[in-house]
């Protein structure tokens, strides 16, 4: 286990050396992305559409945060991490289309975004779940937001300049290694036990 | 100002106080969870989640950014003057706590997939009203979020299962859960006849502090039996393994059917945010939960 502090946009070559269970803090640009946003990604990417943002090397986060508009600018009240596995069935395509490096969720996510990380060069890595005032500082600055009216607050896509975020924990790294994959698997023996245990 | 205007501003301030502060019992179990922790990466989870609470508390911000759905569980004494009014007073008291505190619009319209904006809609927020003696309104707030909320688990075990059947459902539902509802976790678990009822008792069951056993015996053994087993699954602090994946579990019943044992399971996540006051006729109020000051 290690701990490394990165700078985004980062090439793929510095995300291959990262392992399981390293911890990671970001500083530079992160993007918001939901269920919702990551459709119109890749709806956009399809017709052919530039993104408002090129996601290239950057951060992709799992995340609806609480904002508030001051003096014209938008104040980011509370930003932690959402569940990664609703993004489960569009993530390894929209790794292999945007090149965002680094996602950044929670709970997890499946096979399939395993493969993608392997082949496109991509951790995915976990902010812990509700420490949601703890990230918000460490967003600096709004620097964008898309789809807003359209998708509403959560679902919308915010574009963050970050200082230090952190603590990520990496538990799927391009080794195709996937930590809660390996843990649920040591747990199931577990469960199997208690249903002997109660007679079933 | 009015005394319903009085009644909408002490709602909103307890539901700031909810959505800021820990409630003691959950900061102390949290703490104590930290102590006895440990593997690296679980205690880190748990260092963040608790400076987490430190800094929401100090700075009167939302704990998590999901603020969640809004419940409300109340006593209305017969007599308590905004009682045909209550359902309104609820509604405006959500909305302007989604901008004053500010709480994130939770409240998406499913058929047409559009946000209100505001927290209220369609049973939202939900309101859950039992009528009782008196003057009074005694207002239990829950703010539920949605990743908690995903493993919720309705199963009706062939009755001859029993309390084991009860136990495999429990440890199922938290098994397929692993680290999606933040853990540790606080498990509710209602038994009833009806599958409805089940849900609503596991809900319910979420509202007791913990470390308070329910008053019935079997039931507070139950609790410390199924606490047990999935303490044994080492989920732990956001799935990263160890002692502490629920901070407690809680089981209401109700009588069932002969034939029909419905057993409901959900989780409330690390962030538990709810809070209990009593309002009186005048519109004043206290707050009867405990909760923490904050301070760095």
């Amino acid at each position: 286990m290690a701990e490394y502090k990165i700078t985004l946009p980062v090439d793929e070559e510095k995300i291959r050396e990262l392992k399981v269970g390293d911890i990671l803090y970001v500083t530079g640009t992160i993007v918001t992305a939901r269920d919702e946003a990551h459709k119109k990604v890749l709806e956009a990417i399809e017709s052919g559409e530039t993104l408002p943002v090129g996601l290239e090397g950057l951060a992709l986060y799992h995340c609806g945060p609480v904002v508030q508009k001051k003096e014209g600018e938008w104040v980011v009240i509370a930003a932690g991490p959402t569940t990664s596995t609703r993004m489960e069935d569009v993530e390894a395509e929209f790794i292999e289309k945007t090149h965002v490096r680094i996602v950044i969720g929670k709970g997890g996510m499946g096979r399939k975004t395993a493969e993608a990380a392997r082949k496109y060069g991509a951790v995915y890595t976990v902010f812990t779940g509700g420490a949601a005032v703890l990230a918000a500082d460490a967003v600096k600055r709004v620097a964008g937001v898309y789809w807003l009216d359209e998708l509403g607050i959560p679902e919308a896509m915010w574009v963050f300049d970050v200082e230090n975020f952190g603590p990520l924990v990496v538990t799927i790294d391009t080794t195709g290694k996937n930590f809660y994959a390996e843990a649920a698997e040591r747990r199931k023996k577990v469960l199997e036990g208690m249903y002997r245990e109660l007679g079933f | 100002m009015s005394t319903r205007q009085m009644l909408v501003k002490g709602i909103v301030e307890v539901m700031r106080t909810v959505a800021t502060r820990l409630p003691i019992d959950v900061y102390d179990a949290l703490v104590e969870a930290r102590e006895r922790e440990e593997n690296t990466v679980a205690r880190r989870q748990l260092d963040a989640i608790i400076r987490n609470a430190d800094l929401a508390a100090t700075r009167s911000r939302p704990i998590c950014q999901d603020t969640g759905m809004v419940y409300f569980f109340t006593k209305v004494g017969k007599d308590f003057p905004f009682l045909m009014d209550l359902r309104n007073v609820l509604v405006e008291a959500t909305r302007e706590s989604t901008f004053e505190i500010p709480l994130r619009p939770n409240a998406v319209d499913p058929v047409h997939e559009r946000n209100s904006g505001d927290n209220t809609g369609r049973f939202m927020p939900w309101i859950d009203m039992e009528l009782v003696k008196g003057d009074r309104m005694e207002l239990t707030v829950l703010f539920k979020g949605g990743g908690s909320e995903y493993p919720s688990t309705l199963r009706m075990i062939p009755p001859i299962q029993g309390l084991r059947g009860v136990k495999r459902v429990v440890i199922d539902a938290m098994y397929n859960a692993g680290a999606m509802p933040c853990p540790p976790v606080i498990v509710g678990v209602g038994l009833a006849g009806g599958s409805d009822i089940a849900m609503k008792l596991a809900k319910r069951a979420l509202l007791r502090s913990i470390g308070v056993r329910h008053p019935d015996e079997m039931v507070a053994k139950l609790e410390e039996e199924i606490m047990e087993l999935v303490n044994r699954l080492e989920i732990g602090p956001h799935g990263f393994g160890g002692p502490t994946t629920a901070l407690d579990v809680k089981v209401e019943y109700g009588h069932r059917h002969p034939a029909s044992y419905a057993v409901g399971v959900t989780t409330n996540c690390w962030a538990v945010r709810r809070g209990m006051a009593e309002f009186r006729p005048d519109g004043s109020y206290t707050v009867l939960s405990r909760h923490i000051e904050g301070g760095e």
